[in-house]
């Protein structure tokens, strides 16, 4: 197989830090290659070096792109040779069509005027090859993030694309979406686009990489051939983190006292979609000391439910009743939720979590301002002192408590979060896809902390995306689908299987019932 | 979970403890010109400042062959800025809340026409006439806040509604007439002087004392709270640099007494002016109420989800500016000693350059109270130095834009860098 792409002895300092440090990538013409490393291992710099973000001369070693000295000044460059990089953050424009936004920047026009003619007919060409079948004149933001994800890859193959870089392509995606993706690229790669997949997800990496190179601290580690029988998870993680990490989840006596919170009768409406229930009827509980978890797939209500439950913070027309230790417990606004004893760690930790521009100091004080403050007036001492406590206890790997959030590791910024919330001294804790975008080594870190919350007798609710994490931390699970609990399982009885097909029979029962109502 | 802590830092971070001293070493060792250019923004405002200063006391000396800073003109600075230094503690607020207010200057005309109305035509006293103008500052903003903070209206509209809708009501409460002469003690808002209590006869030592108390106070303030950030392990100012910006400053406002004592002693709005400014750099750093109106343009949805209620604040960030409005717009009523339905004009503008001068983020979430002050005296030394060489209000309009424009990109080039 002849070699399209030869990364070689790549160098990158930024004042203070040697964020590249002698790597070497090698993809072969026609293979799906996938780049692993741990957060801040180097692999968006290296991926910025390879498309002339970090222009020719501002980095050491060279690349060989098609046999030829690659000296890439721009993006525009790297794009006229035939490299396109689609970023985890996709770069679309909501309100714009599916065919606006594949050509946009690269119109399909004769002297300014756009020939909708030819943009339409080449979109369903592109369309039809990535699968997606959807009108090329329905705007974008229409679109889930799957399909979105799609219309990224179309617009990247009608740039003749020669190597295809995908930057966490599923992690905001749901199973079957994921599942989807990681088909189309297999068959795109059978019609012979080279691509490189840069992911967390290593049972993805597993089923469809050719080779895997690991990078770790800014230094080549490993490749390794899946012909050769060399790609394992563990294999992977061994050279990510550069140790074994026996366990994935660390241990913990499982020990569920007295029911500490239970949600009877909680119903919502979606606030764009009031004529039917989006949250219908949810009944659950959580025990002291317990770590119940809640399964399902995207868009299936999860967060929008434990939102609403959160000070009603999504949703119109909430009902429903909560106990809290026995007493019926008020959580009709964030402040008298937090009163109660509830608190909610967001999974956007960037959005609707931390105030990036400020240190960790004021972010951890923010939920709970009279914790640190008399007659409304602050204490810096104090504050300063609860911020160093919490950065002591969660392992915050930073120089003092006054960075700003925004400089910190996600792994790090997810402590910060929970750090806010704990402070707060909550008695259940609602975790929203806590581990989402953290390395290996800070997940273990994450699941640690959770545990020991739950052996201090708070309950714990961890919401995830990824079954074997649930799996692995939780003593109950409940499963979603539809807005509604359709299940629950205990930590023996669940497995991935069970799970999946609880979600889709639910899926078939509604199917069905409207189906009837359509005939009926 | 210890040894998997030290598996992941790699060598030279391992431990706390070798962070911190790290950390002292290069807090004292490190050179005061490095720290400068770290933090050029903060250090930057000043300097402007005092270049501008500089600048105009040459050219001054040079084309007019009178002294800038002559007892009468540093009176005339305060008399003339303390109206734009006023609101702009109020505008800093509800820029760094996310929002803007575009209707300051009518809102001002307003209420000085209301006050001139009160006193003038109706024979209230003073003592009535400031508390109900007040009032009707902050009814005005509660007006305004109430369609931005509970029905959600972009305040650029509101506030430009506002803008129109109270240019309006003062010429109809004027009749498009001035109003006035005003009673003394009216006046005495603006232009009158506190009494010296160590007797009648120049010099003014009330100034004098008064100047040297507040540069001890900021001296000992300061070495303070450097104190504090050292034993916190906070990035603390090299010791050079420490005692050279304090010297300055308190040797600033010493010279300021001195001249002010050799004229008729503090103008009563240079009171109003520390005293407010006092108020709201404390209100801003070091109440819960100001750290939430910063939370809330930091990251509205993650202060919301923290429990703190934007809307109230938002609410609150709008009637505040409106009363302070009222203060300003009684204040340039006492100095003109009429209220004309043309007060205020441009105000706005004045108040809102000051607060982007003084490094506030037109995104929300930062910005300082005595940034916007910095930032309202670099304003006011520019539009009394021109005047004083008699340029043009054609060149001046321009000059102004451009300082502005300039103060943003040091800003974002300062950010990006």
């Amino acid at each position: 197989m002849t070699v399209l792409l030869e990364m070689q002895g790549i160098s990158k300092t930024f004042p203070g830090v040697r964020a590249l440090d002698n790597v070497t990538v090698q993809v072969r013409e026609g293979e799906i290659h996938a780049i692993c490393g741990e957060n801040g291992a180097g692999k968006s710099t290296l991926m910025k070096v390879l498309s002339g973000v970090y222009p020719h001369g501002s980095y050491e070693g060279t690349i060989l792109f098609a046999g030829q000295e690659a000296r890439f000044r721009g993006i525009h460059d790297s794009e006229a040779a035939g490299i396109v990089i689609i970023h985890q953050e996709l770069a679309l424009v909501p309100l714009l069509s599916i065919a606006e936004n594949i050509f946009l920047g690269n119109e399909r026009a004769k002297g300014g005027v756009i020939d909708w003619r030819e943009t339409y007919r080449r979109t369903e060409a592109l369309l039809a090859k990535v699968g997606l079948t959807e009108a090329p004149t329905k705007p974008v933001g229409d679109l889930g993030v799957g399909k979105q994800q799609l219309v990224e890859i179309a617009k990247a193959l009608s740039k003749n694309v020669r190597l295809l870089i995908l930057d966490e392509p599923t992690a905001a995606l749901q199973e079957n979406d994921s599942q989807k993706l990681l088909n189309l690229l297999l068959e795109l790669k059978a019609q012979g686009v080279t691509s490189i997949i840069i992911s967390h997800k290593l049972n993805e990496v597993r089923r469809v990489a050719d080779r895997v190179t690991v990078i770790r601290d800014g230094s080549t580690v490993s490749t390794l051939d899946a012909h050769a029988g060399q790609v394992s998870e563990e294999r992977i993680i061994r050279d990510m983190v550069g140790r074994d990490l026996a366990h994935r989840y660390p241990e913990r006596v499982r020990n569920p006292r007295e029911v500490l919170m239970e949600v009877s009768g909680w119903s919502a409406k979606h606030p764009e979609h009031m004529d039917r229930d989006f949250i219908r009827n949810i009944g659950f509980n959580v025990r002291k000391g317990e770590i119940v978890g809640i399964a399902g797939l995207m868009g299936s209500g999860r967060t929008e439910f434990a939102m609403s439950l959160f000070g009603r913070s999504w949703g119109k027309d909430i009902r429903g009743r909560v106990r809290l230790g026995g007493q019926e417990a008020d959580v009709s606004t964030v402040p008298k939720a937090i009163e109660a004893g509830l608190a909610y760690v967001t999974e956007d930790r960037k959005a609707l979590g931390l105030i990036l521009e400020e240190p960790i100091v004021t972010n951890i004080s923010l939920a709970n301002l009279a914790g640190v403050s008399k007659g409304g007036v602050l204490n810096d001492a104090t504050e300063q002192k609860v911020a160093t406590r919490y950065k002591a206890a969660m392992n915050i790997r930073t120089p003092n408590v006054f960075q700003k959030v925004m400089n910190l590791s996600g792994g790090n910024q997810q402590k910060v979060l929970l750090s806010k919330l704990l402070f707060t001294e909550p008695q259940v804790l609602i975790l929203d896809e806590p581990t989402r975008g953290i390395d290996v080594g800070a997940k273990f870190e994450i699941y640690g902390i959770m545990n020991k919350l739950a052996d201090e007798g708070r309950g714990v609710v961890m919401i995830s995306s990824e079954m074997p994490e649930l799996l692995g931390m939780c003593d109950r699970i409940y499963v979603m689908a539809e807005g509604a609990f359709v299940g629950e399982l205990t930590a023996a009885e669940a497995s991935q299987e069970k799970i999946m097909s609880l979600i889709v029979r639910e899926h078939e029962v509604l199917e069905h019932s409207e189906m009837e109502a359509a005939h009926g | 979970m210890a040894d998997v802590d030290n598996a992941r830092l790699g060598p030279g971070e391992r431990g706390v403890g070798g962070l911190r001293e790290g950390e002292g070493l290069s807090a004292n060792g490190r050179s005061g010109a490095a720290y400068l250019k770290d933090n050029l923004r903060e250090y930057g405002m000043l300097l402007a400042l005092l270049a501008i200063v500089t600048f105009f006391v040459v050219l001054v000396r040079v084309q007019i062959g009178v002294d800038f800073l002559n007892p009468q003109n540093i009176t005339n600075l305060f008399l003339q800025n303390s109206y734009v230094i006023i609101m702009a503690l109020g505008m800093l607020l509800v820029i760094v809340a996310g929002h803007i207010d575009l209707s300051v200057g009518s809102v001002a005309a307003f209420t000085g026409a209301v006050s001139a109305v009160l006193t003038v035509n109706m024979d209230w006293p003073i003592y009535a006439v400031i508390p109900a103008s007040l009032v009707v500052g902050g009814l005005i903003g509660a007006a305004q806040g109430y369609w931005i903070a509970y029905w959600r209206i972009p305040s650029f509209i509101v506030t430009l509604a506002g803008m129109l809708v109270f240019r309006g009501l003062t010429l109809w409460l004027l009749g498009g007439q001035n109003i006035g002469p005003f009673p003394p003690a009216f006046q005495a808002l603006s232009t009158g002087f506190v009494p010296d209590i160590f007797g009648p006869d120049r010099p003014n030592y009330l100034a004098l004392v008064v100047a040297v108390v507040a540069a001890l106070a900021i001296l000992i303030l300061g070495i303070r709270s450097r104190a504090r950030n050292i034993a916190h392990g906070m990035d603390a100012e090299p010791s050079g640099i420490f005692w050279i910006r304090n010297i300055i400053m308190a040797a600033a406002l010493v010279f300021v007494g001195w001249k002010l004592a050799g004229f008729r002693g503090i103008p009563n709005v240079a009171v109003s002016m520390a005293v407010l400014t006092i108020l709201y750099a404390f209100l801003a750093e070091s109440t819960t109420l100001g750290r939430r109106i910063y939370a809330i343009g930091g990251n509205l949805k993650a202060a919301r989800l923290s429990g703190i209620n934007a809307d109230r604040l938002t609410f609150f960030t709008f009637v505040n500016m409106g009363v302070l409005a009222g203060l300003a717009g009684m204040i340039v009523t006492a100095r003109l000693n009429s209220a004309t339905p043309k007060a205020g004009t441009g105000f706005e503008l004045d108040v809102i350059a000051a607060v982007f001068i003084g490094g506030a983020s037109s995104t929300g979430g930062s910005g300082r109270i005595v940034g916007a002050i910095i930032g309202a005296f670099i304003m006011g030394v520019m539009n009394n130095g021109m005047s004083i060489l008699g340029i043009g209000i054609d060149y001046q309009q321009v000059i102004k834009g451009l300082v502005l424009l300039a103060a943003v990109i040091f800003d974002v080039y300062n950010k990006n860098k």
